[in-house]
């Protein structure tokens, strides 16, 4: 045995290294030389032990029903090489220089002719190009929303705009979905109590189509009723529709900005219909919120990328997109019916999901008393993940439900990670039943905290 | 022990070695603390480049063995947290294969992972560690969950710990400071598996001490202290740079900082580990330190406290793992020869 190595004493005269700050004379360090000095946007911008549990998901032997990737293995590359190799070998000058702030001129007409299939009439100058619609939602936000306003969400809502809502220090208010989706008296009580206590609510942030993570769509009828009810309570609606052409077996339903041109910002994207990678997206505003959002755009990136947009362009102009948007429908179709068969087969009967006609993603509700959160570390030990419920809220509500996703594993994939899932809950519902009812309501510090970082990366499968 | 067959080409014999030195770091797995392990892995491939070491980071998974076997590096640095990783099994397939690595060898892995075997060994050569339980979850359910937990409470009272039996990063642990949160502090430690440790929560300051032997037996390194930022070291605080204070070395009396180290030593040598470990230690109120767990394969993050120890040691961390590479190198080539 020996003794303790001779510590060096003051270290503070080394300098600072790439790893993080070394401690001081009196050896303090918090390993972060900034951390006085951080926006109060960034505050729970922490590690989460959720999100590091994704990090096993990526691998092979676990199957993930966590993330949201399109399966694009079906796209004709060779189609879109030969359309890059053209772009860059006759515009090449022009796909690599700066472009327009509000996006390529040509492709905004076409993006308009792609929101004509929802019935959406619409100039080209009111289209502002995004890098995904991602961005889109968060440059209405800048240019609307101080910190305290509120921005109404469905309830579920998609985990990407309730961070920027967070980043931009919004206070989100929930409202009701059911199987038809946002139902309006839910939505007229929640503008109502809202403004009854003098706060301002910037936009109703709603996704109509196959909404992410519920699964649901907005009725035809009660489409109307949620304009009327925005427009009498003088609240913008923000419309995220990246899913709108992803419906199994129906036409494109009507836009709500087909029926309601200033009191709706519509946004839409190539991710799901063509690639994510060119991260192309866009907003169509009305005019005078449209120059304000160009001049946000040109803020935030000078423009948006040219290459990407002229490689869209292309692809619209010499591919049949609409006809792989087909494919694409029928090979999410036959997903959606791998997951519904294997949850119809398998799941307790006291688990309860809805059975989406588009998009990529089904909600499903544990039975009474199971906690989704506690459970992932289980089923990653199973070799099966899911996104807990609670990622999805800003509330921390959520915790009884998950969002599973069929859009990237095979059906066989599919049916074998219910399988795992389905034993995960079994094995959760006999450790409850254990140590008794009610531990839903007693919190787990370390499980419980919701910073609203619960989600999995862009890029986990 | 060499296999008369080896399954791989041998490694370089030591007196061919030539620099640079060819490592590859093991980074990742599928435990719960896979992504602590990429991020570990990243840093200390990094530190051992700076040294010239040619350094690949491989994750564990079908196609190692046969990349191990069709070229051999020197030596094999693993980092893998969590089970398979610190519990030796990844260690003993190494023996297998013939490969040198920098660690401690499967058989004190296993005890060493498994908190309370650790515990029982370390106390029984005089070390103080908190009183405790350790159940499988059948335990409750066979005896009723409710009369075993009141019993846990009756005999080792209250503020408790609980935790998974295996496992690190403080995943599925708890503080337990009311009899009625014991049973989701259960369900929560068995989330991550299947036996958990319940054990009588000691107050004081947290500290770490990691443990080296370079050569010439085991040393401690400068103690480190912990103090976060919301009271308890759990993820969120050991991973998010600036949401910790540490310490080192940590503000002790000499008397102090020589008991930690003695403690960690003692703790390193009693479950015969090897090159590198790091001892988890409270100091209570009253000055004495209790032994919490040791760690095999400690973090080695931007946030971790090992490689703050190293550089207020006056160490460089790529140095010290180039020593302990050579060291592993050299053992083999001994005991091969």
């Amino acid at each position: 045995m020996s003794e303790q190595h001779p510590p060096t004493g003051d270290t503070s005269g080394r300098p600072a290294r790439a790893h993080g700050s070394t401690p001081g004379p009196t050896g303090r360090t918090r390993l972060d030389s900034y951390v006085d000095r951080y926006a109060a946007r960034t505050q729970g911008m922490t590690a989460s032990e959720i999100r590091a549990l994704f990090s096993v998901a990526s691998r092979p032997e676990v199957v993930s029903l966590a993330g949201g990737m399109p399966n694009i293995s079906g796209l004709p590359l060779d189609v879109v090489a030969d359309s890059l190799d053209e772009l860059v070998r006759n515009r090449g000058t022009v796909a690599m220089q700066y472009g327009p702030g509000q996006g390529d001129p040509h492709l905004r007409g076409q993006i308009c002719e792609v929101m004509r299939l929802e019935g959406i009439e619409a100039h080209p100058d009111d289209v502002v190009v995004t890098v995904g619609s991602q961005q889109a939602v968060d440059l209405v936000t800048r240019i609307f929303c101080d910190p305290g306003d509120v921005v109404i969400c469905e309830a579920p809502s998609y985990v990407g705009a309730l961070g920027v809502f967070k980043a931009y220090q919004c206070d989100v208010v929930h409202v009701e979905m059911d199987s038809d989706g946002l139902v309006p008296s839910a939505l007229r009580d929640a503008i109502a109590h809202v403004q009854a206590a003098g706060r301002r609510i910037k936009f109703v942030y709603t996704i109509p189509n196959y909404h992410n993570p519920a699964g649901v769509t907005l009725s035809a009828a009660r489409r109307p009723e949620i304009l009327e009810i925005c427009r009498e309570a003088d609240v913008l609606v923000l419309e995220d529709n990246p899913y709108g052409l992803l419906g199994f077996d129906e036409e494109p339903h009507r836009a709500l900005r087909a029926d309601e041109a200033d009191g709706v910002i519509y946004l839409g994207s190539f991710s799901k219909t063509f690639a994510p990678g060119f991260r192309v997206g866009w907003a169509l505003a009305p005019h005078a919120v449209r120059e304000k959002l160009v001049l946000a755009q040109e803020s935030a990136t000078l423009c948006p990328p040219a290459f990407s947009q002229l490689a869209v362009s292309a692809y619209l102009d010499d591919h049949d997109w609409l006809g792989q948007v087909k494919e694409f429908r029928e090979m999410y179709r036959e997903r959606r019916d791998a997951m519904i068969d294997a949850l119809d087969d398998m799941m307790p009967a006291a688990a309860r999901w809805n059975v989406p006609t588009g998009g990529f993603y089904v909600w499903l509700t544990l039975p009474p008393g199971l906690d989704a959160k506690a459970m992932l570390p289980r089923a990653v030990t199973n070799r099966v993940a899911f996104v807990p419920g609670t990622a999805f809220f800003a509330d921390g509500f959520g915790s009884q439900s998950m969002r599973l996703s069929y859009c990237y594993p095979t059906p066989e994939r599919i049916r074998e990670g219910v399988r795992r899932l389905v034993g995960v809950i079994e094995e959760e519902i006999e450790l409850r039943h254990t140590f008794g009812t009610g531990l839903a309501a007693t919190p787990v510090p370390a499980l419980r905290r919701n910073d609203g970082y619960d989600a999995p990366g862009s890029d986990l499968t | 022990m060499t296999s008369s067959q080896p399954p791989v080409d041998s490694p370089r014999p030591v007196e061919q070695l030539e620099t640079p030195l060819r490592v590859v770091v093991l980074a990742g797995g599928l435990s719960h603390e896979r992504d602590v392990s990429l991020r570990s892995g990243r840093r200390v491939a990094e530190a051992l480049r700076e040294t010239g070491a040619e350094v690949d980071v491989r994750d564990v998974d079908a196609d190692l063995l046969r990349r191990l076997g069709e070229d051999p590096p020197d030596c094999v640095v693993p980092l893998l947290h969590g089970e398979t990783g610190e519990d030796g099994a990844v260690r003993e397939v190494l023996e297998l294969v013939g490969l040198p690595y920098v660690g401690a060898r499967p058989d004190a892995c296993r005890a060493a992972f498994d908190k309370p075997v650790a515990k029982a060994v370390v106390s029984r050569a005089g070390i103080r560690t908190p009183a405790g339980v350790t159940l499988p979850h059948e335990t409750f359910r066979e005896l009723g969950a409710a009369a075993v937990m009141e019993a846990i409470i009756a005999s080792v009272g209250l503020p408790l710990m609980v935790k998974p039996a295996r496992g690190g990063s403080a995943l599925g642990c708890t503080a337990v400071l009311d009899a009625s949160a014991l049973a989701s502090a259960m369900v929560n430690a068995f989330a991550y598996g299947d036996t958990a440790m319940v054990e009588q929560m000691v107050l004081g300051t947290e500290v770490a001490v990691p443990v080296v032997d370079e050569g010439n037996g085991a040393t401690a390194l400068p103690v480190v202290s912990i103090e976060p930022d919301a009271g308890v070291y759990d993820y969120a605080a050991r991973y998010t740079a600036g949401s910790t204070e540490f310490r080192v070395p940590a503000k002790l009396s000499d008397e102090l900082a020589a008991e930690c180290a003695r403690v960690a030593v003692l703790a390193h040598e009693t479950l015969g580990l090897r090159d590198l470990s790091r001892s988890d230690l409270i100091i209570d109120d009253e000055g004495a330190v209790w032994f919490l767990e040791v760690n095999v394969a400690p973090g080695m993050t931007e946030t971790s406290t090992v490689p703050l120890s190293v550089t207020a040691a006056g160490l460089d961390l790529g140095g010290l793992f180039a020593g302990l590479v050579h060291r592993a190198v050299h053992r083999a080539a001994h005991r091969s020869g």
